[in-house]
């Protein structure tokens, strides 16, 4: 059995079976999905059966690339080697220049409409795309050739979804997330960078039930985007006490007040942060003293800046 | 005869880069470097509120996340004349570490290391020999013949499954792989080590950073982590320090020196000229006197003749990138305008402008922080620098080179993971004292101007700010892998990865795996390369830098 191969790999990798069945618990908590999909979650990521992905970089800072880098259950190489196949992504790829070339357009034409496209970063619009060029080609133009040719395209990060910070006002370079940017509708995974449990979560969606998951009207998976941070803030008491923290310094930061007079957009942000947090669930921003910035939602650099400014 | 070759895109890099060279007689004659992607940041960041600089210039890069967050809030501080407590400056110190020590290690292992091992081979080791190896160079776990015959399997099983993932398609048995079976046995295993530990070490940043990449515990003032600063935060900071360290001690330096051993013709291939540090690790409020990592600028390789360096000196060029005119101008004025043509290698090819300081190019990052400490006699570097020549036998001059900047980077990794502990122990006796002040508030004046001078992990990295009408009149940015991968200036002087990239050995046009070695060895990251400040108006600013 598989399964009891993928168990032997982990095993060997220092991860019990108890830990992975613990992640399979969280990740159904985090899709919403009841204890009886536990150990379908554990099937789907131990299946042999590799789809293969296509990873794009356009303009972007490469932290969503970072942030799926970070997963620890299952670990970066389990994604990248044994649930996926992650067969281009240049920030990790061995080959370059024309030999990296040749894989992208052998997955094209070999895996035409059964290879995920994972996009990270928007595209730059203006003068025909100048400002975003690779291999020769601007970014619009190898979006429109691959990522239509794709099963689906998922947008990590809130660049390939809408725009992100270079369309931020008054956005020079006319940058557009990449559904926007070539006409075509995509699973939006936004975030600055997004968790990569929200990732994993839409991939193992995918894995299990053969569809990806129920969507918001902003593209956004509803399991991980449903409610907003506010809603989900362990401070929320605080607010509705009317305890709120006047400044980084006061006592009322140091006792874990309410951040709204500081700037917090957690009410008008959808996201589950508080709920899963980053780095194997070590921190959040509010955790740590900071206000949410609503990094998830579209336009936000515009939209809910200045930052520290209450809404 | 002679023969163009054009990588791109250069992967295993942050960002989007092209590399062209002309190859005559198996050696790299002549060198371009195209950055080809423009974002436009600092345009957006005319008109906002300067608290929230920080938040728009960490977005510069998520591989380096975190150093363009701390340069903003030191130069709105800067401009407002503030002095952060000084638990926010130890605080910021170990983000700062703790950023270096992970990003050194993904950039050795995941985007360096495929340059001089190569992972097929590895299925040739013979397990018993590479267990003996992995005994005499280190003191890495998992290192029994069962841990090696796993990860063989795994790259076998890859292998024959024909999905082999980002290790498809590259220059595997080029003749310029020089380790045996085994070496590369045990450096693929410690790839995969090292991608599970980075993941670990990121959470250093994650517990007083709130996450990582891009952490949001900063503000202009200090820090916001007040209730992270608990006893139970503190130990597992130290743990995943400890962690961090014992792989740095234990695998990436007896790994570096393993591998070196086998390259060593690689310490007189890939050297540059001039290099340049602003320093970095404020010991006390006084900069830059106290600065771990020194500040200076060396010229034409001479140590002795080291200098203190002015960033009042610094110029930036146009004349080769796609901005209208060529005038080179003082970096804090500016009135170039994006205005892209063609991809020309004798006129316009990248995005890039082309710094100098006092008319020169000049390499950043690790090997000139390396070189200013070891030309300053700093104790701990000297030390190491002298060790790592003499295990390897080689001299001092090999230093400039792909090997010299490679080394450097592992050195100064254990050099600062090193000072780590001393910086938790002062947090934790001033938290003893009572004194848990993380934050400074301010009024936001109506004018001024500042500079935060960072030396980050691939090098001195500047911002300046204008504050006008309590708002961002102009801000700049300068950043290393512009220094490092920037084109040929006014004076058509070559910048520094195209002058390490002459003379390169290349044995085989088709798969340049050479090339890849010097690019990489500078550790590229262009989307914080590509900068403009003010394409929309010709105003001009000038700076006072203080």
């Amino acid at each position: 059995m598989d399964n009891e191969r993928f168990f032997e790999r982990l095993k060997e990798r220092n991860v019990s079976r108890r830990d992975f069945m613990k992640f399979c618990g969280m990740l159904a908590a985090t899709m919403g999905l009841s204890s009886s999909f536990v150990p379908k979650i554990a099937e789907a990521l131990a299946s042999p059966g590799k789809p293969p992905v296509v990873w794009l970089h356009f303009a972007e800072c490469t932290g969503c690339s970072e942030g799926f880098l970070r997963s620890m259950y299952p670990w970066a190489d389990e994604l990248i080697l044994d649930i996926l196949s992650v067969d281009y992504h240049e920030t990790i790829m061995a080959a370059a220049g024309d030999q990296a070339e040749e894989i992208l357009e052998d997955i094209v034409k070999k895996h035409k409409g059964k290879f995920i496209c994972v996009v990270e970063g928007a595209i730059p619009t203006k003068q025909g795309g100048v400002f975003g060029m690779g291999g020769g080609k601007t970014f619009l133009e190898t979006a429109d050739h691959v990522c239509k040719k794709a099963l689906a395209t998922i947008a990590i990060g809130t660049c390939s979804c809408y725009g992100g910070v270079q369309a931020a006002a008054p956005n020079p370079t006319g940058a557009k997330g990449v559904g926007d940017a070539i006409g075509i509708k995509t699973v939006n995974i936004p975030g600055c960078p997004p968790n990569p449990i929200n990732f994993v979560g839409t991939i193992v969606n995918y894995l299990l039930m053969g569809k990806l998951p129920k969507t918001d009207k902003l593209g956004r998976p509803l399991f991980a985007y449903g409610k907003t941070v506010h809603d989900q803030c362990p401070r929320r008491s605080h607010f509705e006490a009317g305890e709120f923290a006047p400044s980084f310094d006061s006592k009322e930061a140091g006792k874990g007040w309410c951040l709204y007079d500081l700037g917090c957009k957690g009410p008008e942000t959808y996201n589950n942060c508080p709920l899963v947090k980053f780095n194997d669930g070590t921190s959040w921003p509010v955790e740590a003293g900071h206000p949410c910035i609503g990094c998830s939602e579209p336009g936000f650099w515009d939209s809910m800046s200045p930052f520290y400014e209450s809404l | 005869m002679s023969q163009r070759i054009v990588i791109d895109p250069i992967t295993r890099i942050e960002g989007h880069l092209r590399i062209e060279v002309e190859v005559a007689n198996g050696k790299v004659k002549n060198a371009w470097s195209s950055g080809t992607l423009f974002r436009g940041l600092e345009t957006i960041l005319q008109g906002r509120d300067p608290r929230d600089a920080w938040l728009f210039t960490q977005r510069t890069c998520g591989v380096c996340t975190y150093v363009h967050g701390l340069s903003s809030v030191r130069c709105v501080e800067d401009a407002i004349k503030l002095k952060v407590p000084r638990n926010a400056r130890l605080i910021r110190n170990l983000l700062m570490g703790a950023q270096f020590l992970h990003d050194h290690i993904v950039h050795f292992y995941h985007l360096h290391a495929l340059d001089w091992v190569d992972i097929v081979s590895a299925l040739k080791a013979d397990l018993k020999k590479t267990a003996a190896l992995a005994d005499s160079v280190g003191n890495a776990p998992r290192s029994g013949v069962n841990d090696f015959k796993t990860v063989q399997e795994k790259v076998k099983k890859l292998v024959e499954s024909g999905q082999l993932g980002p290790f498809a398609n590259a220059y595997w048995g080029h003749t310029a792989y020089k380790l045996p079976p085994e070496a590369n046995l045990m450096a693929v295993s410690h790839y995969l080590d090292a991608l599970r530990l980075q993941a670990k070490s990121a959470r250093m940043h994650s517990i007083f950073g709130a996450k990582n990449p891009h952490l949001q515990s900063l503000s202009v003032g200090g820090v916001t982590c007040a209730r992270d600063l608990s006893p139970d935060r503190i130990a597992e900071f130290l743990y995943l320090l400890k962690e961090t360290k014992a792989f740095v001690d234990n695998v990436y330096i007896p790994d570096l020196l393993a591998i070196a051993s086998f390259y060593k013709d690689w310490g007189s291939i890939g050297g540059t000229t001039n290099f340049l540090a602003w320093g970095e690790f404020p010991q006390s409020g006084k900069e830059p006197g106290s600065l771990m990592f020194p500040r200076g600028v060396i010229f034409k390789r001479d140590l002795q003749g080291i200098k203190m360096a002015d960033p009042g000196k610094v110029t930036e060029h146009i004349k080769h990138s796609w901005y209208e005119g060529d005038l080179s101008r003082d970096p804090s004025k500016g009135e170039t305008r994006p205005k892209y043509d063609k991809l020309d290698p004798d006129n316009k090819y990248t995005w890039l402008k082309a710094p100098r300081y006092e008319k020169e190019p000049m390499e950043v990052g690790p090997l000139s922080r390396v070189l200013v400490a070891y030309a300053k006699g700093d104790k701990a570097t000297k030390k190491i620098v002298d060790d790592t020549l003499k295990t390897l036998n080689i001299p001092v001059t090999a230093l400039f080179s792909t090997l010299g900047r490679t080394a450097a980077r592992a050195l100064e990794t254990k050099i600062i993971g090193d000072a780590m502990e001393g910086w938790v122990m002062q947090l934790v006796e001033n938290l003893k004292k009572g004194d848990d002040k993380i934050y400074r508030g301010f009024k936001m004046p109506r004018t001024g101007m500042g500079v935060g001078l960072n030396d980050v992990p691939r090098g001195a990295l500047g911002h300046w700010i204008d504050i006008k009408d309590k708002k961002i009149g102009n801000y700049q940015l300068v950043v290393p892998s512009t220094w490092n991968l920037g084109p040929r200036c006014e004076q058509n002087k070559l910048g520094p990865v195209e002058e390490a990239l002459i003379g390169t050995p290349i044995a085989d046009p088709k798969k340049p795996l050479e090339i890849l070695r010097t690019v990489h060895s500078f550790d590229p990251c262009i989307a914080c390369a590509v900068h403009v400040i003010d394409p929309n108006t010709n105003e001009t600013y000038k700076f006072t830098v203080v």
